[in-house]
């Protein structure tokens, strides 16, 4: 009885109009707070986007980006690298928070040590590797398109094996870039059974 | 300690004594260092410069990636690979070059198919997939370097012996 009314007091409370602050102070205060709010939210939301926050983590550290040093992602004539949100994080907002959503669940695992030797990590890999593979499949290869975009291929300047098979699986949207290019970053998993190796 | 020395001293002059046999000794070896000193002339090397300076390294040779097949120098040679590999995964997890040279994957990626005789056990019986006695594919297969050969090569195909002949 005592929380119902004292809760009923505060709904009445908050409805009455303000009787010590001006509409301009509420106005442009709210504002301010909500552009400080949405600083603060989207500069955290960015620092867990970063590589260093990545590898923060020793399960990332000694595993995944050991692998990904010795891979041309990483080492190449141009000195263009990607690093690991370009290609594991949707770089649109709505997209990226979808992602950063699901990601909870790695807090989860790193709390409880889902992976947290190299044993474990072995053990794990084909699962973690089939959920990075569906989700490439499922949005046709964004992060790789974010750079390797089909239309910008100049096929010509590719290898004779490069270019045909681009031009007759990719072209046509009959594959995506993961469907071929599997392990490219980091080590491969047991493919037995896996699509395509045999 | 002098008992050592003094049967060291006796060892010293007795070799000293032999004086015939010295003389042949070092005879032997002045001989042994002028003819050694007239084969550096004709003697063949592949180190271009003096052994005491560090010599340039040539340019890295660049992988061939034409994808255009190679003759084979005789009929068993293992066929070169005409394209990159670099990061290919051959291992027991997986096997890159199966992805598009296997049985079934040659249709998707117009790649040869690997050879019957790969499916051999060593009994010669032919099984469904590669043996693992031919799975690690770069023991025999190799690419090719864009290099020049450091020594020549004389080489004669068969064919062309057999022609030289007149058969």
């Amino acid at each position: 009885m005592g929380i119902f009314t004292k809760s009923m007091d505060l709904l009445r409370l908050l409805n009455r109009p303000s009787g010590h602050f001006s509409l301009a102070f509420l106005t442009f205060g709210g504002f301010i707070a909500g552009i400080m709010f949405w600083g603060a939210f989207n500069t955290a939301l960015e620092l867990t986007n970063t590589e260093t926050f990545c590898i923060s983590c020793h399960e990332m550290r000694n595993n995944v980006y050991q692998e990904l040093r010795e891979t041309i992602h990483y080492s190449n004539r141009s000195g263009v690298r990607a690093t690991c949100p370009d290609c594991h994080v949707p770089h649109d907002w709505t997209d990226k928070i979808a992602r950063k959503m699901a990601a909870t669940k790695e807090v989860w695992g790193k709390i409880f040590g889902t992976i947290s030797t190299r044993e474990k990590f072995q053990n794990k890999r084909l699962d973690l590797a089939m959920h990075e593979w569906a989700r490439f499949k499922a949005n046709d290869s964004l992060e790789c398109r974010n750079c390797h975009e089909y239309v910008y291929m100049d096929i010509t300047l590719q290898s004779p094996r490069a270019a045909d098979q681009h031009e007759r699986l990719l072209a046509n949207g009959e594959k995506t870039c993961i469907d071929c290019h599997k392990g490219i970053a980091h080590q491969l998993p047991d493919m037995s059974g896996v699509k395509g190796w045999n | 300690m002098r008992h050592q020395n003094s049967a060291r001293l006796a060892w010293f002059s007795g070799a000293v004594k032999n004086r015939f046999a010295v003389f042949v000794g070092v005879l032997a070896l002045a001989a042994l260092t002028i003819s050694a000193a007239a084969a550096a002339d004709t003697l063949a090397t592949l180190r271009g410069n003096a052994i005491n300076q560090e010599a340039s390294a040539p340019a890295m040779a660049k992988e061939i990636n034409t994808d255009l097949r190679t003759v084979r120098n005789y009929p068993e040679q293992p066929p070169t690979i005409t394209h990159q590999t670099r990061g290919y995964a051959i291992n027991l997890q997986a096997n890159k070059c199966l992805s598009c040279h296997s049985r079934r994957a040659v249709e998707r990626s117009q790649a040869p198919m690997v050879s019957v005789t790969h499916f051999m056990d060593r009994d010669g019986q032919v099984l469904s997939s590669v043996t693992p006695r031919r799975y690690f594919c770069d023991q025999c297969h190799v690419p090719q370097l864009d290099a020049k050969p450091l020594v020549a090569n004389d080489f004669i195909d068969a064919d062309a012996l057999i022609m030289a002949k007149g058969n």
